[in-house]
Parts: C-alpha cells; structure tokens; sequence
C-alpha cells in the first residue's frame, strides 16, 4: 500500500505579535504513523500544536499546511475539529457545571452531522462510551462530573485520552501529554494511545523527555530548535537525545 | 482584540423580543400622586374603608421617608408626579364575566408572549394570572382550583371575596413602614395575584402571574400575596415583559408569601422587562420588596429568581425562618449586560431554632452592566442551631463590565454555623478554544458555558419556566445524560 499522508507542513513560519516562533518548519505525516516530536522548552513544539488547531493569536507569515488535500489554515478551530484533527492539551482546560458525558456527546454529534452521519442518542453514545472506559481501564465517576473541574494533573491527562478515543480523529496531537504525569498514569495514557493506533489515522506526539517514549514507540523521531526540525530518525534517535541530552546533539549539527 | 470576544459580544447583544405594544384604548389617571390619587384608586376599584385607610397611612408615612441612596446603582431622580398611577383598558359596559368575553386584543398579546389564555391552547398544568398594566384581565383555571378549596384570583377580587384573609396577612410581612418603595406600593398598588392553599392541601398545578406593562408613563405597583396553610404546598411563577420605550418606567412590587405549620411556598420568578437599549436609554427600574415568612414550624420558602431585564433590578427576595425547623432558600441567576445594573440578593433572617437557609447567587456581567450582590444572613439570638450556606458566583464577559459582592454577617448565637464562598471567573478564551477544537461553535460553546455556571440555579427551576430561562439566555439546557 503506497503512503497516504494526511499533514503535510511546508516551510511554515508563524509567530505571535513581533515574535517569530515557527523558522521554517516541514513535516510530513503518513496513515498509520506515529511521529515523536521532541525540543527544549521554547524551541515552538507547543506553538506549533496551536497553530494546527487553530488557536487565535498566531500569525503564519510563509508557508503551507495541507491536511487530508485540504488547506487546514483557511479552517475555523471547530470545522478542523470536525474533520477529524484533535488536540490533546498540554493543559486541559475545566467548564465547571457541564457535564463530561454531555459535553463529549455534543462533540461527537458535531463531527458527526459534518460527516453527514445521524446524531447518537443518549442511550447509543452511553454504550459508546461505556466500550471506551473498558478499552481504557479508566473509572466510570469520570462521566459523571463536570469537564475536568476538580481533575488532577493524570485525571485531565487521562480524560483527554478518553476523548481522543470516543471522537476517532485522524490526526491527534498530543501537547505534552506526559508532563505532570506520575509513572502509572504515564503507563495507562500510553496505554490508551497505542490501542488507539489505526492504520487509517496517525498521531504527532509532542515531547520534552524521553521517557514518554518508552511506552508509546514512535516510527518516526524530529528533534526541533529554535523553531524548526534540526535531526530526524527513527525511535533510536530518543535513545541518542537520553544517553547525549539536547546539547549533544545541536552540537554535533 | 480576538474573534472569539467579539462573537460572545454579539452572542449577548440580543435583540428584545417582547417590545411591541398593544393597541388597545386605555383609561388613565392622570400623571401625579396625592390623596386625591389615591382616593380615586381606591374609589375605582370600590374598596372597603379599612383599605382605603391604609393606603392613605402608607402615603402619609411614604412621604415623610427619604428616597434611599445607599444601594450600588445609579440613576437620575425619579419624578413620582410624572406617573401615571393606574392605566387600565377601557372597561366595556359590562365587566367581562370570563375569559372568552376579554377583549380579543388583550388575549392576543398574552398569546403573542406565549401564554394563551383561552381554554384551547391554554398551557397545560399552569393557571394563569395575567396582569395588564394596573388591572387583571383574568385568571385561568380558576373553577378546577376551587374545587380543592384553593383561591386563585387577582388582588382586588381576594378584597372583594376574601376580606377576612387580606385584612390578616396584607401587610404582615412586608408592613408599609418596611421601606420607600414598599410604602409607595402600599399607597398606590392597584392590582396583583393572590392566593390561599388551605390546610393539607398539595397544589396540583403550577399558578402564575405574567406580568404586562403597555401604557406609556404609567407605573406598575402591583401586590402579590400567597397564604399557604397547614400542610399545604404550591408552586409559584412569575414572568414579566414590558414594550421598548425611550422613557423609564418604574415597577414597584411587593411580594408577601406566608407559610404556616409544615407549608412549602416555592416562588419562581423569570423577569425580562425591557432593559433600555445599548446606550440606556429608557427600560424598567425594577424596585421590589419580595418577602416570605416561615411562620410556621418545619415551613419552607424557596425564591429562585432568572433576572434577564430591566435598566435597574433592585431586590433581595428574603425570608423570615420563624418557625423552628424552617428553612429558608434563595437561588438566583443575574445578568446585566449593555448598561443594565442589578443590586440584587436575599435576607435570610434566622430566629427559630434549627432554622437553615441556602443562598446560591450566579451573577453574570457582560457589555458595560454592573451587577452587585448584597445578602444578608443574620442569626438572631433565639436562633439555636441556625445553618446558613451561602455561595456567590460572579461571571465576567468582556473586560467593561463590572462584579461586586457585598455580604453581610450578623451571627449573635454561637450554635451558628455560616458558610460563606465566593469566587469571579472570566469566561475564558480557553475555555471556548477548548470547545471549539472539540468541533464546537463558538455559539454553542458559550451557551454551554453559561449553562454550566448557572446549572445549580436551573435545576431548582419548574420545568416550564426552565424552557423559558433557556429561552432567555439564549441557551439550550443540558440533557439529562450522565
């Protein structure tokens, strides 16, 4: 089967007011792949998940980003979301009052009636979810409460797994997923991103330690600095960048 | 300057749906206020001697009352002679003795606001008390009521037909020296709803007044009182909506609920008088006095109040826990938005023992309102046992609008136990962000949003007047999931 890419980033450089972040940043990914994209703090990891979800505040100044032959930049925040790009937060944000059940019901429907799919009822999304909770050995209170009000750092981590695998996306990103994690909530979130592999959909998973990578294991490895991908390789390179560090390896460019 | 402030700008800035006015011919007093006004009030509406006395009392005190300046509002001074003190449409010859005789212009307003009052399409499970300016035009469902003894009729029917239980209660709770605007209503009220559960019985549908202000220059002074006896229990609903006008109106209520032995009084009120335009220009100054006594002991009155309209909203639903084992509860949700400005919240007044009460007050603030909450919660020394929980929560929706808290304390039995929390949120860019990159509009997003922070509120709401709140806000309600 010949390679499907569903992001293909060129030259994109972005910045905020006076700012550039983004200096020419090129990645293309493939159906079925996961990506590992690594950096120093500062060096636009974050800036660039962003900027592919679509926060406002960013400007890009040069470049292109074409998502499933689509050009993903001229998309509002939600329509990328309803065509299948989701971004997992660095820091998941709480909506004290609403639902969660509620609410990721009310995401899903959206992505569904973009798709022209009919909207899941209460009972159809309950069973939905209540397969996912298994898949992701998560407990059930989760649904119960209100989105992530009262989470702690691994629930809202967890949380946004969960959500990730209720909305199927095709290209997830995932913002430092690992930060503020203990080692078991490390475990199960890794967990849940590798059974949410398909070979239809892939995943840019967004890292500053190596350690992430120990459990989910990346087909593909980019270390960025001062707003573009300096080294690319395959899952061997995180073990370069563990046993050297970051200085190790600008050095050696 | 984002996109995302600027739609929830636009998501506030709805248009008033309930402005237009009813052409009917209407009967007024002319513009002033003297005992010859209030005389001629009294006259019109063919009271008793003793009622006419009292309000002459009312008037006499009223005049001698300073106009109050303490509350967190501003506004230019209120010219009580440029009112007209009842406005009435022109009674036909006969008065009509149902609804079906009403004029049909007045039936077609309330069916225009969405409360038919006609037997056919009338709602279902709610009578209906609808007032139009300074007079009832009817009431609906009144025979079924009666037959479980319950009296549901206009104020100045009850003076006619239930002397003996206005002459007790008028006044009892909110006597006319309370304060300046409960003295002018006392002088001037022309009508309102009043209501009697009698003894064990459990009201079997919602009773509700719909509020109408139509006449240029008039006031509205109405009365409400609603008498719960033994064992009884009812559910009350108030809505109001007013024409857009460029002048102010003055609506000066007064609400009196009394709860006897084991009574339960929940009274919900839905306020969307016409709040003036973006400018604040015209609107109503809605200056109420609503207050319930537990008089008896294990009574229970709750308020739960939506206040979307109004230029000024000035009131603090309270209640009075005298019985032992009473409990007292206020929920409220407070939007000022453009430049409305709302000083609003409740005076839980503890004096029996193992008295409680629940305040939980959601203010929201966006364009340039300014929304103040000022509660009371005093423990009287008699008062072993009290508990109070109190929780206000304030809402900001772009950054010229403003949010205060003022609470008062006054503790005098150690057995007290008083919580207060309090907190101020920005509806947040992230939090919207974050439900769009979930494939929520931006729309859609702060409905939720907005929902979410006044949920505690809404589920204390009758489910009709839930639709109606969400009507208001512009929101959709959470479905029951989860």
């Amino acid at each position: 089967m010949s390679k499907q890419p569903i992001l293909e980033i060129k030259n994109l450089h972005a910045g905020v007011e006076n700012k550039k972040i983004l200096k020419g940043f090129s990645l293309t990914i493939n159906a079925g792949e996961v990506h590992a994209l690594m950096g120093l703090n500062g060096s636009g990891k974050s800036t660039l998940a962003a900027i592919l979800a679509g926060r406002d505040g960013y400007e890009v100044t040069e470049g292109t980003v074409n998502y499933l032959g689509k050009d993903l930049l001229e998309l509002d925040p939600e329509e990328r979301a309803r065509e299948g790009v989701f971004l997992a937060f660095q820091y998941p944000v709480e909506i004290p009052g609403v639902n969660s059940t509620y609410f990721l019901k009310a995401a899903l429907n959206e992505i569904r009636k973009s798709k022209g799919q009919s909207e899941l009822d209460a009972i159809e999304f309950l069973a939905l979810v209540k397969d996912k909770i298994k898949l992701l050995e998560l407990n059930e209170d989760l649904l119960k409460r209100s989105v992530n009000e009262g989470f702690s750092g691994g629930e809202k981590k967890r949380a946004e797994i969960f959500q990730m695998a209720v909305l199927e996306p095709k290209l997830a990103i995932l913002d430092e997923t690992d930060s503020g994690l203990d080692i078991d909530a490390l475990k199960i979130v890794s967990s849940g991103v590798n059974k949410l592999r398909r070979p239809d959909s892939c995943q840019l998973v967004i890292t500053h330690y190596q350690r992430l990578l120990n459990h989910i294991v990346p087909d593909f490895v980019h270390v960025m600095a001062d707003g573009r991908i300096v080294k690319s390789g395959g899952k061997e390179l995180a073990l370069e960048l563990e046993a050297n560090g970051y200085d190790g390896i600008l050095k050696n460019l | 300057m984002s996109t995302a402030t600027d739609t929830i700008e636009s998501l506030v800035k709805q248009e008033y749906k309930y402005g237009f006015v009813t052409d009917v011919e209407t009967e007024s007093t002319p513009p002033g206020l003297s005992e010859e006004t209030i005389r001629h009030i009294s006259a019109k509406k063919k009271e008793p001697t003793w009622l006419t006395d009292w309000r002459i009392k009312a008037f006499q005190y009223w005049q001698k009352m300073p106009e109050p300046t303490w509350q967190f509002v501003k506004y230019p001074p209120i010219d009580f002679q440029a009112i007209s003190y009842f406005s009435q449409p022109m009674p036909k010859a006969n008065a009509p003795k149902s609804l079906d005789e009403v004029d049909p212009k007045l039936l077609e307003t309330y069916e225009k606001l969405g409360i038919p009052l006609r037997e056919r399409g009338r709602l279902a499970g709610v009578a209906v008390d609808a007032i139009f300016d300074s007079v009832s035009v009817g009431t609906t469902y009144r025979e079924d009521l009666a037959k479980k003894g319950i009296i549901f009729c206009s104020f100045s029917e009850a003076v006619h037909e239930h002397p003996e239980i206005v002459k007790k209660y008028l006044g009892s709770v909110v006597p006319y020296t309370d304060n300046y605007y409960a003295a002018l209503n006392s002088a001037v009220f022309t009508d309102g709803s009043f209501c009697y559960i009698p003894k064990g019985v459990r009201c079997p549908m919602e009773l509700s007044t719909y509020f109408r202000i139509n006449a240029a220059k008039s006031g509205q002074f109405e009365r409400t009182l609603i008498v719960a006896d033994e064992g009884a229990s009812v559910s009350y609903l108030e809505g109001c909506t007013a024409p857009m006008r460029d002048e102010n109106q003055l609506h000066a209520a007064v609400v009196e609920l009394v709860a006897l032995d084991h009574a339960e009084i929940k009274y919900s009120t839905v306020q969307n008088w016409y709040p003036g335009d973006e400018n604040g220009v015209g609107g109503i100054y809605n200056f109420v006095t609503k207050r319930g006594l537990c008089k008896g002991k294990n009574s229970r009155i709750t308020w739960t109040q939506v206040e979307t309209g109004s230029a000024i909203t000035w009131k603090y639903p309270s209640c009075i826990l005298l019985g032992d084992g009473s409990k007292g509860e206020f929920y409220s949700v407070a939007v000022v938005n453009n430049m409305q400005q709302a000083d609003t919240g409740t005076k839980m007044i503890h004096i029996g023992k193992n008295t409680k009460s629940t305040i939980v007050s959601k203010g929201i603030s966006a364009g340039r309102g300014q929304n103040s909450y000022r509660g009371l919660v005093e423990i009287r020394k008699s008062a072993e046992n009290a508990r109070n929980f109190s929780q206000c929560d304030s809402m900001l929706i772009g950054a010229k609008c403003g949010a205060h808290t003022f609470p008062y304390i006054e503790v005098k039995n150690t057995t007290a136990s008083v919580e207060h929390e309090a907190s101020t949120s920005k509806i947040g860019e992230d939090q919207i962000f974050y439900c769009n990159a979930r494939g929520l509009s931006t729309q859609d997003a702060v409905n939720m949003i907005v929902n979410g922070f006044c949920k505690e509120v809404f589920k204390e709401l009758p489910m009709e007047f839930a639709v109606e709140a969400q009507k208001l806000l512009g929101v959709s309600l959470e479905g029951s999931v989860g």
